[in-house]
């Protein structure tokens, strides 16, 4: 069995743990774009705010491609799929045969359009390239735009001013955090940033970007008409699925590849996984692009074992959870955190401004189904069981959860000891 | 292979198993140092008592076979090992995003609030037993292959 995986990100690392739990011997070819081995893609904030070296951005010792049996092909991108032939096609005009193949592409950055955008200047956040090349920028220029508040524009906000220079935070949406968060934990994040002295403007976005006589970026005109100087734009508004060679070879896409509950794609012996994969979420009941690390991984392992026969496995389905700190400030948010009111959910929430800590809780009938921590985070995998798992809760178990004390002892008595002290395992 | 299991019927709720996995995991090894000294200084046992009315049940990883703190891991500290398929867990590698704290559906994951890493059961790394299960005054927690 030939197994090829295009990509080389944390869906890849979960295919091949999961092709080889099941086949050690059959041939494992990963192609990726970029030049480095596997490394943990949000560590990239880390590294350029200067806290890790690049010697800790690897995701698996140096030796794992090799006690894998893995053939890797770097700096190798992928121009073509026939899935009738069972081949796919490298930019050097090499092809490669397949019996299974794994698209672990993942996204790409969003580019919204915008004037002026085009041209030297504007850089993106999303790959350790983009980390190195802002650190050099950084040394270079003292001004910068931000554009997009969410989780990716923040941590980029975050590095950037960690490397000294003013920044300037530029959200569409009335709060930063609008999607993983809600209102109350948004500003929370955007005090605590505002505290250290990064700068955020929220409900405007960038009309045009302003470039001098030789081209170089002066600055951005908001659409308020406010005009914000800066040397550099980061676009860092989110990541939209890497469709190369799925679309061209004819998969079925909606947002991302289409793919069933085994993480196969319309094409026969043809698997998605990861942020390029539109899949089933276990909270929303359809399916989502949901490009979250977790996520990638799981699906990544579970088309994995699809692929090498010997099982048939259906995935439990995404969740969307996302935990991230800002200058200590730790917050945690899982599920449905931002329901609209035909969802029919009970939502529960506790301010404590002065520890500034937040707790949000989504019911839907008798479950949990989604929340928000800042501050308090230490219960958040207790309250994650319950998501998980869809624990019934009792009215006195959920009074239990809202008054911030989750524990394994409120589980029904059945899933505690199927789960906790189960008879064989 | 061998994980530690708790039995809510014997448990007395005594935290004594707290209290070896602190001394087994402190620098000095020596219990009133480690909860003096060593625990204001961010130490932490990996087990959890956990009450309710008359119930009590002391809880630590579970060491599962698809851990999902491993595959919500972003940095590799967390990782399976296959010989022993224990949850292993590399501080040197940990950068604190609490992401596997997060994501572990019981609860199992603690936070070192001075080193801003986490906190997880080795299984007593080095030792035969354990030595939560060793100090349980009644039975409560066991050792075993299931």
């Amino acid at each position: 069995m030939t197994y090829v995986i295009v990509g080389n990100g944390v869906a890849s690392v979960g295919a091949i743990e999961g092709i080889r739990k099941l086949d050690k011997e059959g041939r494992i070819i990963v192609v990726s774009e970029e030049n480095t081995p596997t490394y943990g893609r949000p560590l990239i904030s880390y590294f350029l705010a200067g806290k890790i070296g690049l010697d800790r951005m690897s995701l698996r010792p140096d030796d794992y491609y090799e006690k894998n049996n893995i053939e890797l092909k770097l700096g190798s991108r992928v121009t073509a799929l026939d899935p009738g032939k069972k081949t796919i096609t490298l930019a050097s005009g090499e092809s490669l045969g397949y019996d299974k193949l794994l698209l672990a592409t993942g996204g790409i950055p969003f580019m919204p359009p915008i004037k002026g955008l085009e041209g030297s200047g504007i850089y993106n956040f999303t790959t350790l390239a983009h980390a190195e090349t802002l650190i050099q920028l950084s040394q270079a220029i003292r001004k910068v735009v931000v554009i997009g508040g969410g989780l990716i524009g923040l941590k980029a906000a975050e590095g950037l001013f960690d490397n000294g220079l003013s920044v300037t935070i530029v959200e569409l949406a009335p709060r930063v955090l609008s999607a993983a968060f809600d209102d109350v934990a948004g500003k929370l994040v955007s005090n605590r940033l505002e505290n250290e002295g990064l700068h955020i403007r929220c409900g405007n976005t960038v009309e045009e970007v302003l470039r001098g006589d030789n081209g170089d970026v002066v600055g951005v005109r908001l659409t308020n008409g406010d005009v914000l100087e800066c040397e550099a734009v980061v676009v860092a508004i989110g990541v939209v699925p890497s469709l190369c060679p799925a679309k061209e070879a004819g998969l079925n896409i909606r947002r991302g590849i289409k793919v069933d509950d085994y993480l196969q794609t319309s094409a026969a012996d043809v698997y998605a996984a990861g942020d390029a994969a539109e899949a089933y979420d276990m909270i929303m009941d359809d399916a989502r692009v949901t490009p979250i690390w977790p996520n990638a991984y799981s699906q990544g392992y579970y088309a994995g074992m699809n692929m090498t026969e010997k099982k048939k496995e259906k995935h439990p389905g995404g969740l969307a959870m996302n935990a991230i700190a800002f200058y200590g400030m730790a917050t945690a948010s899982l599920g449905l955190v931002n329901p609209a009111p035909e969802d029919g959910c009970d939502v529960f929430t506790y301010v404590d401004e002065e520890r500034q800590a937040y707790r949000k809780l989504v019911f839907r009938n008798d479950k949990l189904i989604g929340y928000v921590l800042v501050g308090d985070i230490d219960f958040a995998g207790l309250y994650t069981g319950f998501v998980r798992f869809q624990l019934p809760l009792t009215d006195e178990v959920k009074q239990d959860l809202k008054d911030g004390q989750p524990s394994a002892l409120l589980w029904p008595e059945h899933d505690f000891e199927t789960r906790w002290t189960p008879e064989c395992e | 292979m061998r994980r530690v299991y708790p039995n809510k019927d014997f448990c007395i709720g005594c935290h004594i198993c707290e209290l070896a996995c602190l001394t087994a995991h402190s620098e000095s090894k020596d219990l009133i140092i480690a909860v003096r000294e060593e625990q204001a200084s961010g130490l932490r046992p990996c087990k959890a008592v956990y009450e309710k009315g008359p119930v009590c049940v002391s809880l630590s990883c579970r060491h599962c076979e698809n851990p999902t703190c491993v595959t919500a891991c972003i940095s590799g500290a967390l990782y399976k090992d296959e010989e022993t398929g224990k949850t292993k867990y590399d501080e040197s590698k940990c950068v604190g995003c609490w992401s596997c704290l997060m994501a572990c559906p019981f609860g199992a994951i603690r936070r070192n609030p001075s080193k801003g890493k986490i906190i997880k059961c080795d299984l007593c790394e080095g030792r035969d037993m354990p030595a939560c299960v060793q100090a349980c005054p009644n039975a409560a927690l066991s050792y075993e292959d299931r």
